[in-house]
């Protein structure tokens, strides 16, 4: 029993808790230590897991605070928390105790001050437009006058009325509801997947495709318009391939899909003028047109036919073009078979007067007989006149006649010269030079004889001195019955070419 | 000029009858034209009228199925 009390350590009569025990008392002190709080800090990490909740972190330049919102809690806040958004989170504190941990449950979050808010905007904005999603280049025209008219927004409530009687107003169209809930949580993936459902719609399918669609709501906090500054919703709007026209909240109010849309009307009402035309300002200006088309058609009609008229005015009368004509040929006409006649008649006349009487048989036999006495007498002068010297023939020919005494001359001239040169080289060349030196040549007949055995043969000779020829009788038989001196044709051994025989000068004639 | 007027818009007929128009206008067109001029013009603006006629309001709202694609539209009535 005092084994008890042996060992009495400080403090060990502090009673024991388990951790649980603990734990719960330590729940149950912040609980009711901090039942309802608002915490003012920026939204830090946030993180959605499939179970709906919504954890993220509160924090300041020093501390860090959990912050829990439940799957109920987290679809209705007006304003999602968004990492770096300062807000002013309300709620309670409790703990885990699991975790050995304390955090907030969140019932509400509201950004602290609109500027904090803008802030983040803007920077979403910019973020945005660096993408192009805002580019100028993306922007649609609107159709002028769209069949089917798709509207993005809440069924009931005084937006979709506002749009259907101006559009009423203005050109009844058919118009197509994508309801939406236009604030909350599930505003922005409701806007965004009706935006794509019209685009998804098929040209010509069951459900019409909308020609432009125009997304719309009411005014309201910069809390209930969030939806419209989703991402989502601005890609949606920029991706639309079919025009879109944005008219969220007031003019003053503007959210990103203002920015990503083709069109940004200021309010609903002010969507459906931009969509339509008015319908009687069409049937106006259609009959403004009509007008017009008529009276030019009638303007084009009278120009002509005035034209028309004017120049049948100036035209003559085909008539009276052709009467002048008409009346001359007539006169003409009478007169031809008269002046045919008149000139046959006259012709005639002329024949009697002038060729009748003297076409006779006679007469033209007088005429040839005179004729022919003409011709004879032209016969018997022809041989005279052929006779007779013709001057000019004559002259002519003594001109021939002179200019061939003048190429004889010339002629004979050349030729003596010629030939004085040749026996000037006979002379050189010729055996008679050595005749003059004391040289005899020996023929018999033609043949002129080089040797003692030949002479001895003939009975005959001739020696031919410088000036003139013996004949020789050889052997004692020398007789003087040898013919005429003849020319040395076949020429002496001596003799290079057949020359003209010397003494007979008188055959220089020949050559002529 | 010559398209079908069936392919033509109700914008597009009324550019070209302004235009039809004011050549019609100017007189410096020849007869036979201006009469196909005046044809024509007659032919668009029975198609526009015919497309300004056609002004009837229908109102429907989609209908979604599970996956949230369109399904349908059904007449509704909003006042």
């Amino acid at each position: 029993m005092s084994d008890l009390f042996d060992d009495p350590e400080p403090g060990s009569n502090t009673p024991e808790f388990t951790v649980t025990e603990l734990s719960g008392q330590v729940k149950r002190t912040i609980e009711q230590g901090y039942g309802h709080v608002r915490v003012r800090g920026e939204v830090g990490r946030v993180s959605r897991p499939a179970s709906g909740h919504l954890y993220f972190d509160l924090k300041d330049d020093r501390a860090v605070l959990a912050a829990v919102a439940w799957k109920g809690t987290a679809s209705r806040l007006r304003t999602p928390p968004e990492a770096g958004l300062e807000v002013v989170a309300t709620g309670k504190l409790t703990t885990f105790a699991g975790q050995s941990r304390y955090q907030m449950v969140v019932e509400d979050i509201a950004p602290a001050g609109a500027g904090a808010l803008m802030a983040m905007l803007e920077r979403r904005r910019k973020a945005l437009e660096a993408e192009g999603l805002f580019d100028r280049a993306r922007k649609q025209p609107l159709p002028f006058l769209p069949d089917v008219i798709g509207v993005v927004t809440s069924p009931s409530g005084a937006v979709i009325r506002d749009i259907l009687h101006r559009l009423r107003d203005r050109f009844p169209r058919k118009v197509l509801i994508w309801p939406v809930p236009v604030q909350g949580e599930a505003c922005a993936p409701a806007v965004a997947a009706a935006i794509r459902g019209f685009n998804a719609l098929p040209e010509g399918g069951a459900v019409p495709r909308p020609d432009v669609i125009i997304v719309a709501r009411g005014g309201g906090s910069v809390e209930d318009l969030w939806g419209f500054n989703e991402e989502e919703v601005v890609r949606a709007a920029a991706d639309s391939r079919i025009p879109l026209i944005s008219a969220v909240g007031h003019e003053t109010d503007t959210t990103l899909i203002d920015f990503a849309a083709d069109q940004r009307a200021p309010t609903p009402t002010a969507a459906a003028e931009m969509a339509v035309p008015v319908r009687l300002d069409l049937l106006s200006s259609l009959s403004a047109l009509e007008d017009r088309r008529l009276r030019a058609m009638s303007r084009v009609l009278e120009g002509r036919g005035q034209r028309l008229r004017d120049l049948a005015r100036a035209l003559p009368r085909g008539e009276a073009l052709l009467a002048a004509q008409s009346q001359t040929l007539d006169a003409l006409a009478g007169r031809l078979p008269r002046a045919l006649s008149g000139l046959a008649q006259r012709r005639r006349l002329q024949l009697t007067e002038r060729g009748a009487g003297r076409l006779r048989p006679d007469l033209l036999a007088n005429d040839l007989k005179r004729r022919g006495q003409e011709v004879h007498r032209l016969v018997r002068r022809m041989p005279a006149a052929l006779a007779r010297p013709m001057p000019e023939r004559a002259a002519r020919l003594d001109r021939a006649s002179a200019a061939l005494d003048r190429v004889v001359a010339e002629r004979q001239r050349q030729g003596r010269e010629a030939l004085a040169g040749l026996d000037r080289m006979l002379r050189t060349l010729g055996y008679e030079a050595t005749l003059a030196r004391g040289f005899a040549v020996v023929r018999a007949g033609d043949t002129v004889v080089t040797t003692q055995a030949a002479a001895a043969k003939e009975a005959v000779l001739e020696i031919e001195f410088r000036d003139g020829r013996l004949p020789v009788r050889s052997d004692g038989g020398g007789g003087s019955g040898t013919p005429p001196p003849k020319k040395p044709s076949g020429g002496a051994a001596t003799d290079s070419k057949p020359a003209l025989s010397k003494p007979t000068g008188g055959g220089q004639g020949e050559l002529f | 000029m010559t398209a079908p007027l069936s392919d033509l818009s109700f914008e597009q007929a009324l550019a070209e009858l302004e235009t039809l128009v004011e050549k019609l206008e100017s007189g410096n067109v020849p007869l036979e034209e201006s009469i196909a001029l005046y044809e024509r013009g007659a032919a668009l603006k029975a198609h526009c009228e015919q497309k300004l006629k056609a002004a009837e309001e229908k109102v429907a709202q989609i209908t979604q199925g599970p996956d949230g694609q369109a399904t349908g539209a059904a007449p509704v009535e909003i006042n």
